[in-house]
């Protein structure tokens, strides 16, 4: 199923396209051959259990960690081989949104919006300034715009990472973990602002979640990640319908199945002390 | 594992600790081209380093030129030639006590706020996320801190060292009744501009660029966590105190 789907997404006209990427971290295999196309203009979202390598992905396909083989192409080029001031050239393209916001400390919010904007472009202040009130309008902290990160929940801090990744209205967003800490109204806002940008912007974007009802209310097709390879790969409602075992387990949220719950350990009986004797 | 091979393991580390450094060094230095944009973070961090630490030089400055004033009167005071001390509080000043104090005091207030500064960015992800900004948080944020150092501690040198005479000047003339003229007249006779006091300038200029260099490097490459930002606060003030000794030795033996 995963290579059928491969080579028929290859046809339509991918933005991010991974073939036979092996990767191992201290000595654990995190990706053992995988393929993922991602179509332009579309809401793809990984999933997978903890630990399987979702960041890890992003990491790949925006430069920030090698592969240990295959290639990520993002736009037609090779991030694996680029040198580095290409690499930056395409990720100015690129809007990433850290798991824990990653605001510069240093700088208050309005700073941290316009910072992308100041070291790569020689605009007007005015303009700069409006840039930044209407992407702070769109997460809904305008009014927040003076405020310093260490004075922001995490919700908000999240919001304010969003406005600074869009800020540049780049053609691949990628948002890891984007709807954690955000009570249901932001979500909310937070789903429609991903869905905005996809059709007015025309924009593609990659998000990793947990939240399968936060995903399927966004996403046009889900990536199922685990031990190493995409195991299931459709729509959010196909997929949760669960008809494999991956599917069945990882959307039924049940502790058996191949995905197993608990850590490599040994007996539990003879951890505890009781049973086989020493 | 044996406390021989555990012992082989800590020179190992620290060989590599020493070989990473001086990769670092490398990719500062290709990064000072582009860092050369970021002006204004440069001057920020010449006013962070520099003015902010202004404090403790003026007052350790003031404290040891009046501590040389006492005992180097007293000293002197046996050969009959207390007229001497302004030359020879002077000459230890610009061309030993000054650069190597003020140095030791920069890795202690200047150095280990730059390691924690940066271990904090790279624990909080901001190192990543300028990455992802296509923002080389080395030309961003190692390099301007790297040119401060280089440009703060001979500064603070300067200052240290005339608080230092001013506070020997205090204890010989005013408290000890050294003749002021005497003081003055035999140190200006004796002091030379290029040998002793820019002979200072230079190394405290080196200094900087070595307790800046070990200060950016622990905090670019701490571990993430807590106890990882300790550590390399810990060996910002360790590695920067020996380097500091051993290269003021080398220094002295070749600017002699």
């Amino acid at each position: 199923m995963n290579s059928a789907s491969a080579q028929s997404a290859a046809t339509v006209d991918a933005l991010v396209r991974i073939r036979g990427l092996k990767t191992v971290l201290g000595g654990k295999t995190i990706f053992d051959g995988v393929d993922l196309d991602i179509p332009r203009g579309s809401v793809t979202a990984v999933m997978g259990p903890s630990g399987t390598g979702k960041t890890t992905l992003l990491r790949h396909i925006t430069g920030q960690l090698k592969p240990d083989a295959g290639e990520v192409l993002v736009d037609g080029h090779d991030v694996v081989r680029l040198p580095r001031a290409e690499l930056f050239d395409l990720r100015e393209r690129i809007g990433y949104l850290f798991q824990n916001s990653a605001l510069l400390t240093d700088f208050t919010v309005f700073e941290n919006v316009a910072f992308p904007l100041r070291q790569h472009l020689r605009l007007p202040e005015a303009l700069v300034r409006n840039i930044v009130l209407t992407k702070l309008q769109a997460v809904g902290l305008r009014g927040a715009a003076e405020l310093v990160p260490s004075e922001l929940s995490g919700g908000m801090a999240r919001r304010v990472a969003l406005a600074r990744a869009i800020v540049r209205d780049p053609m691949l967003l990628i948002y890891d973990e984007p709807f954690v800490g955000l009570d249901p109204i932001a979500l909310n806002q937070v789903l429609k602002l991903i869905r905005t940008l996809n059709h007015t912007l025309g924009l593609t974007s990659i998000l990793v979640a947990h939240e399968l009802s936060a995903v399927s209310r966004v996403a046009d097709q889900v990536h199922l990640i685990a031990a190493g390879k995409i195991v299931a790969h459709g729509t959010p409602q196909a997929l949760s319908r669960g008809e494999t075992d991956w599917t069945r387990q990882f959307f039924g949220g049940e502790a058996d199945g191949p995905v197993p719950f608990h850590y490599p350990a040994r007996d539990y009986a003879a951890d505890l002390g009781f049973g086989a004797a020493p | 594992m044996s406390a021989a091979s555990r012992r082989l393991g800590y020179v190992a580390d620290a060989l590599a600790q020493v070989g990473d450094g001086g990769l670092f060094f490398l990719a500062i230095l290709r990064a000072l081209p582009a860092s050369l944009r970021y002006l204004g973070e440069t001057v920020r961090q010449i006013w962070f380093v520099g003015a902010m630490s202004l404090t403790i030089i003026v007052t350790c400055g003031l404290f040891v030129g009046m501590v040389l004033g006492l005992q180097l009167y007293h000293t002197l005071s046996i050969f009959g030639g207390t007229g001497a001390l302004g030359t020879v509080v002077a000459l230890s000043l610009y061309r030993e006590l000054g650069p190597v104090v003020t140095a030791l005091l920069f890795a202690g207030r200047a150095g280990t706020s730059i390691t924690a500064e940066i271990g904090l960015m790279r624990a909080t992800d901001q190192l990543a996320a300028m990455e992802m900004m296509a923002v080389d948080p080395m030309a961003y944020v190692v390099s301007p801190r790297f040119l401060a150092g280089i440009v703060a501690m001979p500064l603070l040198a300067c200052v240290f060292n005339a608080l230092g005479i001013a506070g020997a000047h205090v204890v010989g003339v005013t408290w000890l009744g050294l003749d002021n003229g005497t003081f003055w007249s035999n140190m200006t006779a004796n002091v030379e501009l290029w040998d002793d006091v820019l002979n200072g300038v230079w190394k405290s200029a080196a200094f900087g660029a070595v307790v800046t260099l070990i200060a950016t490097f622990q905090g670019y490459t701490t571990p993430p966590t807590s106890e990882g930002v300790a550590y390399a606060t810990t060996r910002t003030v360790v590695a920067s105190s020996i380097l500091t000794l051993a290269l003021d030795f080398i220094l002295t033996a070749f600017l002699m």
